[in-house]
């Protein structure tokens, strides 16, 4: 149970890290690219999010197999397939949360608008800079909110990861397979204190955003 | 006029129940005489029986599919299934020990086959070598605490004396159907999985596992509690066991216990 | 030190641009006009935040933008108020002053403006550790200005910079931007649409109507230009900068000069040698064909007629030459019964009163 508990944590925490290294940028690129391909990329980071697991893990493990397109590419790390490995999980993590990531971050560059970055400009910040010493650190609230939803998302998600994991232990089986392992081999016990622990956790998380939502919702004028 | 206007009115309310009784009819066929909990491997089969179990009869069937984990789960929490058609023996004994069953009704209404499958064509050999020279680097079974074709797998290969050499190349399934997808993908090179469902698939190659490898995978139908005064549902567990039943059974790759 | 020369043409937003004008290399240019006049657009080209199709701008002595280069607004060396403030919610009030500080270009230690007269012009040193968000709106544009000014710009521009701001704030401000032009030997560029700022700050003026200038020069000579509608409005008045030369304490009025003519003003305009800009409405300018013998009116200059303009059926413009030997002039705005029967003409000499005279700082 241990070694579920720490592989998901990893996971997540990997998940997240990875996330804020591609979401930010991404999300930046959706708030302010006046590009014709901004809406359908945000509608295909978005899809997860209506998708089902399942159906997403599907396509990952035909997408990560040696018939996939990606085979060649794999071969020549000496791969067969990505599937039942942590590398695996942990790309189809990122696929996964990533609009909990992409959303938020987003909506935040939305709000801050052109006129802080344009005073960053005129103090000779270039746009790089104005990024990193105006932007993000405006944005921080969003960041972080999409950076606690990610993380949440990862520990608690379970299609995907019974799609391509194979659930094997300390490689690809998570909390929550672990958790549906103990309820179909009628383990009550088990699933009662592992199913407590993530509604506890579930709540503090979302107890958390919120908060952080309440105290850097209001834009300072 | 009047009458009329009157006889009017009444042709527009009898559209207006016709209207009705069209939009809650769905609803009216969902109250079904019989209500049948089928572990997954067994949808197929299962939904051609209900089909000419409902033609012969006219009676109503209900059919919910999942894991027999799931359903057991379901059960146990009050769900309102007559029968359950399980997976393994197990469940389907567990069920009667606990009460939940009704003792005595259980039996034996299909025996599952193993086979180890492969999507390339001529990887498997007719005796089942691949197994042992090793050469791939995923080979799916179902989880086999839950799902009894993945019991029979590791059986098979431990009568085999090849389990600990395999065992870091087995990825799980949580059912055979996925088991199936994983093998089906090519992300496992070698699927332990059901008869059934390779003679569907076109291409591959597969080893029929000899049934003295492994324990038999006999699947038991229970009559649940919630059943045991529905008249419907004990006919249903009788014409179950009825020749035309039998062979669409065996139709579907099962085979049945030998008439004593 | 060199001044601007600007010259943008092409579609912006909604209407056309197609301006041209250049500011010298001191002192406040104001750019005048009425809402939707391009001023903003001209000040967004002038930073380099918005692109025009066709765009030459030379400033601080080199160019910024031709038909081959377009220099973006960080590489320009620039302040920047726009009328809201924009600070950085994220930083103190210090935060967001050694923002720009610290990304300026160091120039010659001479011309550098230093963080702490800064602080001081803008009376804010009781404010630097707080949060932008916890002030008033006159202290946040105070800080925005001095930012702006830290960033040590080699042109300012500032975008109705008194605008968003209440009364009281707005006479907070006035005195700082007024200390401005003697403090940094800059182009300030100042867009406005309220005129009695423009005469307080400005010495040159760049007039725009619908996205085009429609003069340009020196403020006075803008004000007094009698084809240009300034000359035409009720309030239309003239700015005449004065040379304080003493006070008598007994009166309290100030005697100043101004082309040699002598001019008296209540009040303590400043200490003697200083320079003080006054405000004469042309309805307080009435004119007298001979040299009274007595009056009331303290100043009664002679001065001549170089033209006139019919403003209404019933009002005569005249714009008038003060005969101290200078440029300087007055308009005077009377009924055109008086101006028919004094047999007034261009070329008359007479004597104008001015009944009244107000600091524009007032």
């Amino acid at each position: 149970m241990w070694q579920a508990i720490s592989l998901t944590l990893q996971l997540a925490t990997l998940t997240t890290l990875i996330l804020l290294l591609f979401g930010v940028p991404l999300g930046w690129w959706l708030a302010r690219s006046r590009s014709l391909m901004v809406e359908p990329v945000a509608a295909l980071v978005a899809l997860p999010v209506v998708l089902p697991p399942t159906v997403l893990g599907f396509y990952l493990l035909v997408a990560m197999g040696p018939n996939g397109p990606f085979a060649p590419l794999l071969q020549a790390f000496g791969l067969r397939t990505l599937a039942f490995s942590f590398e695996g999980l942990l790309i189809g993590s990122v696929i996964y949360s990533l609009p909990f990531m992409a959303q938020p971050v987003r909506t935040a560059f939305q709000s801050i608008g052109e006129a802080p970055l344009e005073a960053a400009a005129t103090l000779r910040a270039s746009p790089i800079d104005g990024f990193f010493s105006v932007a993000v650190p405006m944005a921080r609230g969003g960041i972080l909110s999409g950076a606690i939803l990610s993380f949440a998302h990862t520990i608690g998600e379970f299609g995907v990861v019974l799609m391509i994991g194979g659930n094997i232990p300390g490689e690809t089986k998570t909390l929550s397979i672990s958790i549906f392992d103990a309820v179909e081999t009628m383990q009550w016990g088990a699933a009662h204190a592992l199913s407590a622990g993530m509604l506890v956790f579930a709540f503090v998380v979302i107890l958390i955003t919120m908060l952080i939502a309440r105290r850097t919702g209001t834009p300072q004028p | 006029m009047k009458g009329n206007v009157f006889g009017k009115a009444a042709a527009s309310l009898k559209s207006l129940l016709a209207f009705a009784l069209l939009i809650f009819t769905p609803a009216l066929a969902k109250a079904a005489e019989v209500t049948i909990a089928v572990a997954a491997n067994f949808t197929a089969a299962a939904q051609e029986i209900a089909e000419k179990f409902q033609a012969e009869t006219s009676r109503t069937v209900s059919l919910s599919f999942g894991s027999t984990g799931q359903l057991y789960a379901q059960i146990i929490q009050g769900a309102p299934f007559d029968i359950l058609l399980s997976a393994d023996a197990a469940r389907a004994k567990k069920a009667e020990d606990e009460g939940w069953g009704v003792a005595g009704s259980g039996f034996t209404y299909a025996i599952g086959r193993l086979v180890l499958w492969s999507a390339k064509a001529e990887l498997v050999d007719a005796e089942g070598a691949v197994l042992r020279n090793g050469n791939f680097t995923h080979l799916a079974i179902a989880n086999p605490a839950t799902a009894p074709y993945g019991a029979a797998a590791v059986e098979a290969m431990q009568a085999l004396g090849l389990y600990d050499q395999i065992a870091p190349k087995i990825v799980q399934g949580e059912n055979i159907i996925q088991t199936y997808q994983f093998a089906a993908s090519g992300n496992a090179e070698l699927g332990f999985v059901a008869l059934s469902q390779v003679l569907e698939a076109p291409g591959g190659s597969h080893w029929l596992v000899p049934e003295n490898l492994h324990a038999p995978i006999l699947q038991d139908a229970v009559l649940l509690k919630a059943g045991e005064q529905n008249r419907f549902a004990v006919e249903f567990l009788a014409w179950l066991k009825s020749p035309p039943a039998v062979s669409i059974i065996e139709k579907h790759d099962y085979t049945l216990p030998r008439a004593k | 030190m060199s001044g601007i020369e600007a010259r943008f043409k092409g579609a912006f937003g909604g209407f056309n641009l197609d301006v041209a004008f250049s500011a010298p290399a001191t002192g406040i240019t104001g750019l005048f006009g009425p809402s939707g006049s391009g001023k903003t657009s001209v000040l967004r080209c002038l930073a380099g935040l918005s692109r025009v199709r066709e765009g030459h701008l030379r400033a601080d002595g080199a160019v910024w933008q031709d038909a081959d280069q377009f220099l973006p607004p960080h590489k320009r060396a620039i302040g920047y108020v726009f009328q809201e403030p924009r600070l950085f919610s994220h930083l103190s009030v210090l935060g967001n002053l050694h923002y720009g500080l610290r990304r300026a270009k160091t120039h010659a230690p001479t011309h550098r403006i230093e963080l702490e007269p800064v602080i001081d012009l803008m009376g804010i040193r009781n404010l630097l550790q707080r949060s932008p968000a916890a002030l008033s709106g006159g202290e946040r544009q105070r800080i925005a200005i001095g930012r702006a000014l830290l960033s040590q710009p080699r042109v300012l521009l500032m975008d109705e910079p008194l605008s968003a701001l209440d009364r009281q704030s707005r006479n907070e401000i006035l005195p700082y931007l007024e200390s401005l032009p003697a403090a940094l030997s800059i182009p300030i560029i100042y867009v406005s649409h309220d005129l009695t700022e423009i005469e307080r700050l400005a010495s040159h003026l760049v007039l725009m109507r619908e996205g085009r200038v429609l003069a340009a020069g020196p403020l006075a000579q803008l004000l007094t230009d009698l084809s240009l509608p300034l000359a035409r409005l009720p309030e239309a008045a003239t700015v005449l900068d004065l040379t304080v030369q003493s006070h008598d304490a007994r009166y309290d009025i100030s005697q100043c000069r101004l082309d040699g003519l002598p001019f008296f003003v209540p009040g303590r305009l400043g200490a003697p040698g200083a320079l003080r800009r006054v405000r004469v409405r042309a309805s307080d300018v009435s004119l007298i064909t001979h040299a009274p013998g007595g009056s009331s009116v303290l100043n009664i200059l002679p001065a001549r007629i170089l033209s006139s303009h019919p403003a209404s059926p019933s009002q005569m413009l005249v714009l008038l030459n003060l005969s101290g030997g200078g440029e300087t002039r007055l308009l005077s705005s009377i009924t055109r019964k008086s101006w028919d029967a004094l047999a007034l003409r261009p070329g008359m000499d007479l004597f104008a009163q001015i009944k009244g005279m107000a600091m524009t700082s007032g």
